[in-house]
């Protein structure tokens, strides 16, 4: 137990260093006046003007456009995959609705996958489609957060920005990069980087085994780096090949919590404001580390029904023991519970264990990340939804106290409250209205793979994750039909788009605000008082609007487990 | 015109202007660079530099490919460590259109998603507990660990915990026709300490540590 939690403190120590680093690299990413050769040459081939200024509408118009431009190409990659040379395995094209889940999946972020990546993807797939959308889709929450922080740092303009700069600069400076280093680390620690379709081996009692492979390494770097999630794989991070050491799992939780907790000091730094960004980090570690003991201490202990027949579940010097099922013996419970904590607070959605297998309280954790959507958050976006809440947070405080709220020494009004209660809303919408319209269909009873309250969790999983642009899922849910494969893929654009561009609304509304001398009655919002309030207002809007789903769902289980009620 | 329309419509063209060319030039351009320029770069530079590890760490043996150091596989056969259940399917040979249970399935990974309050999960365990502890010698109430009778993440995994591997320890000498001890030491020989002294658990790699009993043992009949 000391040995998990000093591997625990490990990765929160390295990630709070790196914070610093990569939070000066990215401001200087977004401030700086200069571009590089490659960049000047890539906006001369877009036809792009590089000093361009673009109000939010125009930001977030070109953001939507591009995106659903390059969803549409890799969509249409998909339906023809068959009839492009060279894949030895001859793999299918996607159907239209596996297709549009599968596109819009991966421009979102979320990267849900309705498909198994072995016998469904060629590797010209996995690369020019999965590999493509996930490296763009990483790079645009980047960039839109690029252009949010800069709507709020200034005053009385109304540009907040070039998107095209942002989005050509965040990829060659930082994404291309570091996932390029990144991808040799992993194939020296045992992933495969390969363009060959599989080997067939003979094992040692005469079997043939035939053992898929690819381009791995270099699609896992910008998967965690990007907070995207979508396995090479269809059992994802927990395949030896995707994650084949504790290093290579180690080095996928820190890539996933880079750049959503460096992000906080790109803000206060680019705002001029270094504590607000250390108010933020805060935020998200507090509620992070209190996710983790809860679903450590869940997986840990074990499943008290396998312990009547004799299963020894108790960690000692010869095993780790704990919740095994659904798990991968060299990660153990400690690094998998820690997996499950971070990719569903950075909402990459990628799995090195079975959540669908964890223990009713440790399968609330993922839940309750996803709903909440702002323990770090995906790339870029966790950032916003955590500055939406702030904003709440002064709104609320402000009527107790009756005063005009103000946030970065601006003033809160109606018009951007409306924009930050459209984001608040339309995901819960998203995700209480969706699985209730699929409890109601009688199909959904056929795609279960678990009965009782954990069916229902099966399902309000899919739609969180999907909203949430997450991606992993209580994996027994039969996703691939066409009722589930269009509702997701729905839930995944409105979880995408109607809270980003409210919030890019936000950022241009404040940009054009002329900002006010703090005064003897402004809540500074850069203290641990602040902080402490922030991280109470999240979780009782979130509590309030997800307790009852979450009651008939793993709560319920939770008290059925005591009572040894099975199904 | 209406006075509302003509103030609309400059921030609308200000919107959308020119933005046709960048929209379309960038899906193609963006997905060359990061669809194929970077993965392709990667893959020259790995093959020059890990090129064992690139392709899979395939294990030779008699210039024959056995499997693959990171992949596990499946054994049943007495004189064999076993590896840890797995949950993994494939195509029934005999009837294309179903699917069965194959373990160790490396084209198909899988696993059971059963939840922890699931009949089918804590029969399966059951069953497996009984089988382990025939299969082993032990006591009809004798404590297995859990990894021996739940199912991985992947249906791949290439390890199991020391508490397993030396429950097996007796059945492997006795079918070996060799002492205990020697077992004992082939596998101590082949158990990995956590990485860097403190990430993931201690563990024994299944396929490894069986190439390297037939190779201490190869002189010795086997006991089928």
């Amino acid at each position: 137990m000391t040995v998990d939690i000093v591997q625990f403190a490990i990765i929160l120590v390295i990630m709070t260093g790196l914070v610093v680093v990569l939070g000066k690299w990215m401001a200087r990413l977004f401030t700086s006046p200069a571009h590089s050769f490659l960049e000047r040459g890539t906006y001369r081939v877009l036809g792009v003007d590089p000093s361009e200024k673009m109000s939010w509408k125009r930001y977030g118009m070109v953001l939507v456009l591009s995106n659903a431009t390059m969803m549409l190409l890799g969509y249409v990659l998909l339906r023809v995959q068959q009839y492009l040379p060279g894949d030895a395995l001859e793999r299918a094209s996607q159907t239209p609705d596996l297709a549009f889940n599968t596109a819009a999946s991966f421009i979102t972020n979320t990267n849900w996958q309705a498909y198994s990546g072995e016998s469904s993807l060629s590797n010209f797939s996995q690369m020019a489609v999965i590999t493509f959308l996930m490296s763009v889709s990483a790079t645009t929450g980047v960039a839109a957060a690029g252009g949010f922080i800069r709507g709020l740092s200034r005053r009385s303009t109304g540009d907040i920005g070039n998107y095209w700069v942002d989005f050509t600069r965040v990829l060659y400076r930082l994404l291309l990069p570091l996932c390029f280093v990144m991808a040799l680390v992993y194939v020296w620690q045992g992933m495969p980087q390969t363009l060959s379709a599989d080997a067939v081996v003979a094992t040692l009692e005469g079997a043939k085994q035939q053992i898929i492979m690819g381009p791995v390494a270099s699609f896992e770097t910008i998967k965690h780096i990007g907070t995207n999630g979508g396995g090479f794989f269809g059992m994802n991070a927990a395949h030896p090949f995707e994650n084949p050491t504790p290093l290579t799992n180690t080095l996928h939780m820190l890539s996933m919590l880079l750049i959503p907790s460096a992000l906080t000091y790109t803000f206060g730094s680019m705002i001029m404001r270094r504590r607000q960004g250390w108010a933020f980090f805060g935020a998200f570690v507090v509620m992070f580390v209190g996710f983790l003991a809860l679903i450590y201490n869940a997986e840990h202990s074990g499943n008290p029904m396998l312990t009547p027949l004799g299963v020894d579940q108790t960690q000692s010097a010869l095993q780790g023991g704990g919740n095994m099922e659904g798990k991968e013996l060299r990660f153990g419970v400690a690094q998998s519970s820690m997996f499950a904590a971070v990719t569903t607070a950075a909402t990459t959605g990628s799995v090195d264990s079975m959540h669908d297998s964890y223990t009713p309280m440790g399968g609330f954790v993922p839940l309750a990340q996803m709903m909440l959507n702002n323990v770090f958050g995906g790339d870029g976006v966790g950032l916003i939804n955590l500055v939406t809440y702030a904003i709440l947070t002064v709104f609320l405080v402000g009527m107790m106290i009756g005063r005009t709220p103000e946030f970065l020494g601006k003033k809160v009004e109606a018009r951007e409250m409306k924009y930050v209660m459209i984001a608040v809303l339309a995901h819960p919408l998203s995700i209480l209205g969706f699985t209730a319209i699929a409890c109601l269909v009688p199909a959904t009873m056929e795609s279960l793979a678990n009965l009782g309250p954990h069916g229902f969790s099966e399902v309000l999983y899919a739609y969180t994750s999907g909203t949430a642009n997450n991606g992993s899922a209580f994996a027994g849910l039969n996703a691939n039909t066409p009722f589930f494969n269009t509702t997701i893929g729905l839930a995944m654009l409105v979880g995408r788009y109607f809270t980003l561009l409210p919030m890019l609304a936000v950022a241009g509304v404040m940009a054009a605000k002329n900002s006010i001398p703090a005064s003897a009655g402004t809540l500074s919002t850069a203290t641990p008082l602040f902080t402490g309030l922030l991280v109470f207002i999240v979780l009782i809007v979130g509590g309030l609007t997800f307790l009852p789903a979450l009651a008939l769902g793993p709560i319920v289980e939770h008290l059925l487990l005591l009572t040894g009620q099975t199904f | 015109m209406t006075e509302i329309q003509t103030q609309v419509s400059p921030a609308v063209t200000s919107a959308f202007s020119g933005v046709t060319r960048p929209v379309l030039v960038s899906a193609v351009l963006f997905m060359i660079v990061t669809g194929l320029v970077y993965p392709l770069a990667t893959t020259g530079v790995a093959q020059l530099l890990f090129s064992d590890q690139a392709q899979g760490s395939l294990i030779t043996r008699n210039g024959q490919a056995v499997g693959s150091r990171v992949i596990g596989q499946l054994f049943t056969q007495p004189q064999y460590f076993h590896g840890r259940p797995s949950a993994t399917s494939g195509t029934d040979p005999n009837d294309p259109a179903n699917s069965i249970d194959q373990p160790y399935n490396a084209a198909n990974s899988g696993a059971s998603n059963q939840g922890a309050l699931s009949k089918k999960l804590l029969d399966a365990v059951a069953e497996r507990t009984k089988a382990y502890r025939e299969e082993n010698g032990l006591a009809a109430d004798a404590k297995v660990p859990v990894d021996a009778v739940t199912a991985s993440a992947s249906g791949l995994d290439p390890h199991i915990s020391l508490a397993n591997a030396r429950l097996q320890v007796p059945r492997v000498a006795k079918a070996r026709n060799v002492p205990e001890k020697d077992v004992l030491s082939v596998l101590e020989q082949n158990t990995a300490q956590r990485q860097l002294g403190v990430l993931g658990e201690p563990r024994v790699n299944v396929l490894e540590l069986n190439l390297a009993l037939d190779e201490a043992f190869k002189a010795r009949p086997v006991t089928q």
